[in-house]
């Protein structure tokens, strides 16, 4: 049977060009922090990979911090900046964050709040997922000198909403206050400017953009001061500490240096495959509800993403039968022990918990075809049938018992 | 077939997934997560649906290369089993928690679903036996005495039981824990697991009265003295004689055993042995394993998961089981399950609701 991957949100195969920089590097010797010449052979394909990264991502190369991937890199921003925000003065304990936000931005601000005596706001959404920038505006004008930091990813991982992150910035430079954004899922599909975007602080990561897993970064303005999460070496400019992963690093540097090369064609092509991917579920689905932004605008919407919920339907059922068809996806929510728990994401929109369970996520990718879409659209109207069939069992069967 | 693997994260699980696998059924595990606290960790050889357990379980599915997933069935699991176990002390009485689970969960829940999503039956490492007979299929005794489970299964019915599928019954445990370590289950010296799943500490009546609150019991002799007064009436069973904490001895100076349990006014009996006599049993709701029985059978009675089976006489009238046991027994714990064997055959069985000398 072969499979068909609609997962690349959770993450996506490696380029050639990350094998072969990852697969170069690895039997090298070298500390990239030794002073000997093994030791600047490691520095120098680190400092090549931050100057490729920083091109490609608008920033600065001194403005890359490599960290061991996005939820360290989110962690550091979230934590690091309310520390020596708060430190630097104690009145600023509000941390602004919007309620769509990965858990690695998510569970870090709820941490600040229950362990830093952060005082955590989170942003509301609209039915699409997106932020409300004069809702923001409100939150901020309540107390501007008591704000820590704003927060609020670039694309969302579930719906795929893009959220007016320059406008968040330049709302948050009034009243200069740092704004962090993770945009793990935006880098390689949509066009990612660090510097024109306003903010302070940005996530990315390897393994979501054809690089290894492993390996990321928190791109940060040079006058932003962050608190360390991880104490030692001090290798990465005294706020990430840690020997740093010198394949790993070449590997995402030409993972980043191929995806945004390619990102315009990418997204022409991903857009196409998941107009018709959309067409088809709904199609096999009449009933079937597409979730996130409804305008397919790179400006609005992940050109990868498509999310559905299926009335009746529970979100595991559906994943169960599709996989044993071979077709991968994922039902977008956060597990414990594996259990499904109804996504934050989608209540923070609205929906009911009934809805959010019975959600699939489809996501393409570089090695999307039109034979995996086509997959899909053959599989999922019986797929959907019998998993309403066991939905309505359950139903019945806890109304009697 | 299509088989639904329920993986506990035990080695009995594990190795019933293994031996479909191997009979060449296209196998699923599925772990049911039950407690709706699953971020706790088992302490000692308690406990189950800890994530520890879920991890276990997935491990074994991974050696054995196939599809695993996570049903949450804690909802149900606490409607069905949990409160239905509270309830039944409440009233006074002793239930058996897994009898419930096996009939509402495991073989109806999760049966239920599998046969919607297209599965053919559902599996699980019960030792137990099925055997196609000539009414259909019948639920005999596990080849282990020590490990038989056909008590606790013998509240499925033909349906249920057609679906089913207990890969362990012609086994010895100690084979299957042999078996587990050759097939490389890292589960294979797991220790069994014993009490009640969703007590972790094992501390049952520490648990009831969480759930219940304190209900202070008076501890009183046949003719109403009061012998003591105790912090919880939930520390009782009908047949009990150590933990009952009295201080005097009896007048006769003979071992006094609990001999009823008054739930409204936490009046818990006391006396001798004889009194615990009990020479007919009644009980309701009726399950059958095939056939309701006709008439008056010869048959043999459990009274207890791991009690001898009794020579009895038994028939149903209505909604209502009578056994007539041959042999007197002592401590009959209503809301425990009274299952009816044919020599190794589960005729069926009916929760106690009355004893009678």
């Amino acid at each position: 049977m072969s499979t068909v991957y609609l997962d690349h949100a959770a993450t996506t195969p490696m380029l050639p060009e990350a094998v072969a920089a990852v697969t170069a590097h690895l039997p090298a010797v070298g500390n990239a922090s030794s002073l000997h010449a093994s030791g600047r052979a490691a520095r120098r394909v680190v400092e090549e990979s931050r100057e490729t990264i920083a091109e490609a991502l608008g920033a600065r190369p001194s403005e890359v911090i490599f960290t061991s991937g996005g939820t360290e890199a989110d962690n550091l921003a979230v934590k690091g900046l309310y520390w020596a925000r708060n430190a630097a003065d104690p009145r600023r304990r509000r941390v602004l964050v919007s309620a769509v936000e990965h858990h690695a931005v998510l569970d870090a601000a709820a941490w600040l709040g229950s362990s830093c005596g952060a005082q955590v706001e989170w942003l509301p959404v609209d039915s699409v997922g997106r932020v409300d920038v004069e809702a923001v505006r409100a939150t901020i004008e309540r107390d501007p000198a008591s704000v820590a930091l704003l927060t609020v990813m670039w694309a969302n991982n579930e719906v795929g909403t893009v959220q007016p992150v320059s406008e968040l910035a330049a709302l948050a430079r009034e009243f200069d206050i740092p704004v962090h954004t993770d945009a793990v899922q935006a880098v390689g599909q949509l066009p990612v400017d660090f510097a024109s975007s306003g903010v302070d602080a940005m996530t990315v990561t390897g393994h979501k953009l054809g690089g290894p897993v492993g390996v990321g970064a928190l791109v940060v303005r040079r006058e932003i001061t962050l608190t360390p999460l991880l104490h030692g070496g001090g290798q990465e400019r005294e706020v990430r500490s840690g020997t740093l992963d010198v394949p790993a690093i070449a590997g995402f540097a030409a993972a980043v240096r191929v995806a945004t090369q390619r990102q315009p064609e990418l997204a022409a092509r991903l857009s196409q495959l998941r107009d018709e991917l959309v067409e088809r579920v709904l199609a096999a689905v009449p009933d079937a509800t597409l979730n996130g932004d409804p305008s397919f605008e790179l400006s609005r919407r992940l050109p990868g993403n498509a999310h559905f919920s299926f009335v009746g339907c529970e979100g595991d059922s559906l994943l169960l039968l599709l996989d044993a068809r071979g077709i991968e996806c994922s039902t977008g929510s956060a597990c414990s022990a594996g259990v499904a728990e109804p996504s934050h994401v989608l209540l923070a929109m609205g929906q009911d918990e009934a809805r959010a369970r019975g959600s699939l996520r489809f996501s393409l990718g570089h090695t999307s075809t039109r034979s995996d879409v086509e997959a899909l659209g053959e599989a999922i109207g019986p797929v959907v049938e019998r998993a309403r069939a066991a939905g309505l069992v359950n139903a019945v069967a806890g109304g009697s018992g | 077939m299509r088989v639904l693997a329920a993986m506990s994260g035990g080695v009995d699980s594990a190795v019933a997934a293994a031996r479909a696998v191997d009979a060449g059924h296209e196998v699923t595990g599925v772990h049911l997560a039950l407690s709706r606290n699953p971020a706790s960790y088992r302490s000692g050889a308690r406990g189950c649906c800890t994530l520890e357990d879920a991890r276990d379980a997935r491990r074994a599915a991974d050696v054995l290369g196939i599809p695993f997933y996570v049903w949450d069935l804690a909802d149900r699991f606490h409607a069905d089993v949990v409160q239905d176990f509270v309830d039944e002390y409440a009233a006074g009485r002793t239930p058996n928690p897994c009898l419930r689970c096996n009939e509402k969960i495991k073989f109806a829940a999760v049966l239920e679903r599998a046969l919607a999503l297209g599965f053919d039956a559902v599996c699980t490492g019960h030792y137990a036996r099925l055997v196609d007979g000539p009414h259909g299929r019948e639920l005999h005794r596990a080849v282990d005495p020590d490990k038989d489970q056909s008590y606790v299964l013998g509240v499925l019915t033909a349906e249920q039981l057609a679906h089913a599928m207990f890969p362990l019954g012609d086994s010895l445990k100690s084979e299957v824990r042999a078996e587990a370590a050759a097939r490389g289950l890292a589960v294979a010296d797991k220790p069994d697991s014993h009490d009640i799943c969703f007590v972790a500490d094992g501390d049952t009546a520490g648990f009831l009265a969480r759930q219940l609150g304190e209900r202070p019991a008076t501890v009183v002799d046949e003719d109403g003295t009061v012998l003591a007064r105790r912090k919880s009436s939930f520390a009782f069973t009908v047949g009990q004689r150590r933990g009952l904490g009295l201080d005097r001895p009896a007048p006769d100076g003979k071992p006094r055993y609990v001999l009823s349990i008054e739930p409204v006014t936490r009046t818990v009996t006391v006396g001798r042995r004889e009194r615990l006599r009990v020479a007919t049993i009644e009980g309701t709701r009726p399950r059958w394993c095939g056939p309701a029985p006709e008439g008056v059978v010869s048959c043999h009675a459990q009274i207890r998961a791991h009690a001898e089976a009794l020579p009895a006489r038994a028939w149903v009238d209505g909604d209502v089981l009578t056994v007539e046991l041959e042999e007197p027994a002592f401590g009959v714990a209503p809301g425990q399950a009274v299952v009816l064997y044919d020599g190794s055959r589960v005729i069926g069985s009916a929760t106690i609701a009355r004893t009678a000398a």
